[in-house]
């Protein structure tokens, strides 16, 4: 982690003359991504607006290295910072190449013609972003994950210490979002260039990031490591989750669990379970759910989706409380399901609960 | 690359072709026709004093000239009303440039012909390029606030019928027999133009033009919308600014001395393009003002010829070739847009 970057201290940033969000302190280091999360409107787009200059800041202070933004004029200003915006760009009959050279703007000389030097540069932005060998087709004609990568060697090449990319993974496939975010993370550890950037996808996000701003409506909520940010708690206050939840561990979202009195227990463990609270909680049929460990990879999503979870801590042998509970809540149960179908010494309570459905004549599927 | 410029070189070769062509067609035919025996020997310097010699370097000289720099200028002046307003039917004469600059140079020329005052051709580009920067103002206010395109049209439409409304009401009042040529000319026409009119049109179109050149890279940068221009470190304010003055003084000059002259900014522009398979602003100003020169000749004739000793109007005649090209330009756009 290097030199500054980028710094805003106790910026305020909005339109004409309305505060949107105040007292923004950024710090981004060169070698370094920080990620803007939040809902949508709160103000992530208005923030990298305003630290690019698209937009004047309204109060506090953003520095670019030393100097203070206001002070650079454009070219300078280009060449210490490029962006990468999530709209659709149309350029007619305007090839790739053509689009990934306008980020040599501010090298060329008046008539914008393109050194060896600047096609050197372009070639390489092109190569490090895998869209060479589209270079000659029209930047009208590309898919969604093409342009991006398009647009993104064009900020590359502009030679920037810092880039600013409003959503890039937005409206791209999974294959392409892994693809541009580890274009990111190479760039940042080949060149040594700072990102600051927007994004909805929190499990990339969390993956992705050395430092998280948390962008609520009511101004900054929070920032600090991924570590501290994507707790369930902040998650859910964040984006006023009220239907369904996030789940912390893996950083993904359950839907919200079913209502009503349980008439299915799962025994479940080892992961066997999860896609059938997934598809109970299609069918909209309340259930409860045992004994699952605390550590097992079934807890979370049983934890969100079950009307009733009977666990035991991790590493232990289940006890003899949890196994009664269980029992007497499989009494008050229809039907019992079981996808498990490994036991061993931790879980062997769980054969003598399928043994004991059975046994009471419960209709048991497996 | 080594593709491109060969298309390149190719399609300026076409332009100068198709250009010398129809210039050396404009200077033989006419109500009298010249053979081409004729004409060279006129032109360089025999011959003195006939009437042969009198139409080919009084009349038919300076209108073949005017054709192609006017010609060039309103093509040039379309592109860059196109960058500016992202818009590819943007033109000096659908935006309504043209008629304002038309209302200008006739209220002006009512105005002082009444009292006895003579025009200068100074003194009509500066009408011009007032009444012109007009229309432009107000068009710009409207597409700030209407961020469609289509309305954008549709509003320059309207100022262009306003202005050529008020322009017609204010020659049919004014009686002054000088008034009676305004008639033509403000339907558009290259009649009528002489040497010393090329002497005033002809530097002020070529600077216009050498000063579009020199924005060609920020025109480049600018193709990929303002953010990215301005990210890239282009003025954005100074750029548009420059793109406003130049395209109004380009039109304004055209419109001086030919009247408004439809579609030219639009049809050649968008047929350069297609030609030269590029948008690069070093490749398409250059290439359109030769376009623009091919496109006037080429109207030019049938305008002078078809009805002869009568004159067609020069839009009349772009008209028809200039329209069908935006309808194709609008149904490819709703292709593309559906792709």
């Amino acid at each position: 982690m290097g030199e500054n970057g980028l710094t805003a201290e106790s910026l305020a940033v909005g339109y004409g003359r309305n505060i949107l969000i105040s007292g923004i302190d950024i710090s981004l280091r060169k070698g370094m991504i920080i990620t803007l999360i939040g809902p949508n409107g709160a103000g992530k787009s208005t923030i990298l607006k305003s630290i690019s200059r698209q937009i004047s800041p309204l109060g506090g202070a953003v520095y670019i290295g030393e100097r203070e933004l206001r002070e650079y004029d454009g070219i300078n200003l280009a060449k210490k910072m490029s962006l990468m915006m999530t709209g659709r760009v149309d350029a007619e009959l305007m090839t790739c190449e053509q689009a990934v050279s306008a980020g040599r703007y501010p090298y060329t000389g008046r008539l914008g013609i393109l050194s060896p030097e600047d096609r050197r540069a372009v070639r390489e932005a092109m190569e490090l972003t895998d869209v060479l060998s589209i270079g000659d087709r029209f930047i009208s004609r590309i898919s969604d994950g093409q342009r991006q990568r398009v647009m993104l060697a064009r900020a590359i090449c502009q030679e920037p210490e810092i880039l600013v990319l409003d959503e890039p993974t937005s409206f791209l496939d999974i294959r392409h979002k892994l693809k541009l975010l580890d274009i990111l993370r190479r760039l940042v550890r080949e060149k040594n260039i700072g990102v600051i950037m927007s994004m909805h996808e929190l499990d990339m996000a969390e993956r992705i990031s050395d430092y998280v701003i948390c962008v609520g409506e009511k101004g900054i909520a929070a920032q600090g490591s991924p570590e501290e940010i994507f707790s369930k708690e902040r998650i859910t206050s964040l984006y006023g989750i009220d239907k369904g939840s996030f789940e912390e561990r893996f950083c993904t979202a359950e839907l919200s669990a079913p209502v009503g009195e349980p008439k299915v227990f799962v025994i479940a463990g080892n992961g066997s379970g999860t896609s059938v609270f997934r598809r109970l909680q299609r069918l909209d049929t309340p259930f409860i759910t045992g004994i699952i460990h605390e550590n097992d990879l079934d807890f979370p999503a049983a934890a969100a989706l079950a009307a009733r979870v009977i666990s035991e801590k991790p590493f232990e042998m289940i006890s003899e409380e949890r196994e009664q509970e269980a029992v007497r809540l499989i009494d008050s149960c229809e039907s019992v399901i079981c996808p498990l179908d490994s036991f061993g010494a931790i879980n062997e309570a769980n054969r003598r609960l399928k043994e004991y459905a059975e046994r009471t004549g419960k209709h048991v599927i497996k | 690359m080594m593709k491109g410029t060969r298309r390149y070189v190719t399609g300026f070769i076409i332009l100068l072709v198709l250009l010398t062509g129809f210039a050396a067609a404009g200077l033989f035919y006419g109500s009298v026709s010249f053979s081409p025996e004729t004409v060279i020997g006129i032109l360089s310097g025999a011959e003195k004093g006939t009437t042969a010699a009198n139409i080919i370097l009084s009349i038919r000289l300076p209108r073949v000239l005017a054709a192609i720099i006017l010609g060039g200028g309103l093509a040039v002046s379309g592109y860059l009303l196109q960058t500016y307003f992202a818009n590819p039917i943007a033109g000096p004469f659908v935006l309504g440039i043209s008629s304002g600059a038309k209302l200008a140079v006739a209220m002006a020329m009512i105005l002082f012909l009444q009292n006895g005052i003579y025009l200068s051709s100074a003194a009509l580009i500066a009408a011009a390029f007032a009444g012109s920067m007009l229309s432009m103002g107000f068009i710009i206010a409207v597409s700030s606030r209407i961020k469609r395109s289509s309305m954008l049209i549709v509003s320059g439409v309207m100022i262009g019928y306003i202005c050529s409304g008020i322009t017609d009401l204010a020659v049919a009042f004014a009686d002054d027999s000088n008034i009676v040529n305004l008639h033509s000319w403000s339907m558009g026409s290259f009649s009528g133009i002489d040497g010393d009119d090329v002497k005033a049109f002809a530097p002020v179109i070529l600077l216009s033009l050498l000063a579009a050149f020199l924005m060609s890279k920020q025109i480049n940068a600018y193709r990929l919308g303002e953010v990215y221009a301005q990210s890239s470190g282009v003025n954005v304010k100074a750029f548009r600014l420059g793109l406003i003055l130049v395209s109004s003084l380009l039109s304004a000059a055209v419109t001086a001395f030919a009247g408004p002259v439809s579609f030219v900014g639009i049809a050649v522009p968008h047929l350069i393009k297609k030609l030269f398979g590029t948008a690069d602003p070093h490749i398409i100003i250059p290439a359109s003002f030769l376009g623009g020169g091919v496109f006037c000749l080429m109207c030019d004739l049938p305008a002078r010829i078809l009805f002869a000793p009568t004159e067609l109007s020069i839009s009349s005649v772009t008209a028809l070739v200039g329209a069908p090209v935006v309808i194709m330009i609008m149904a490819g756009r709703h292709n593309t847009d559906h792709q």
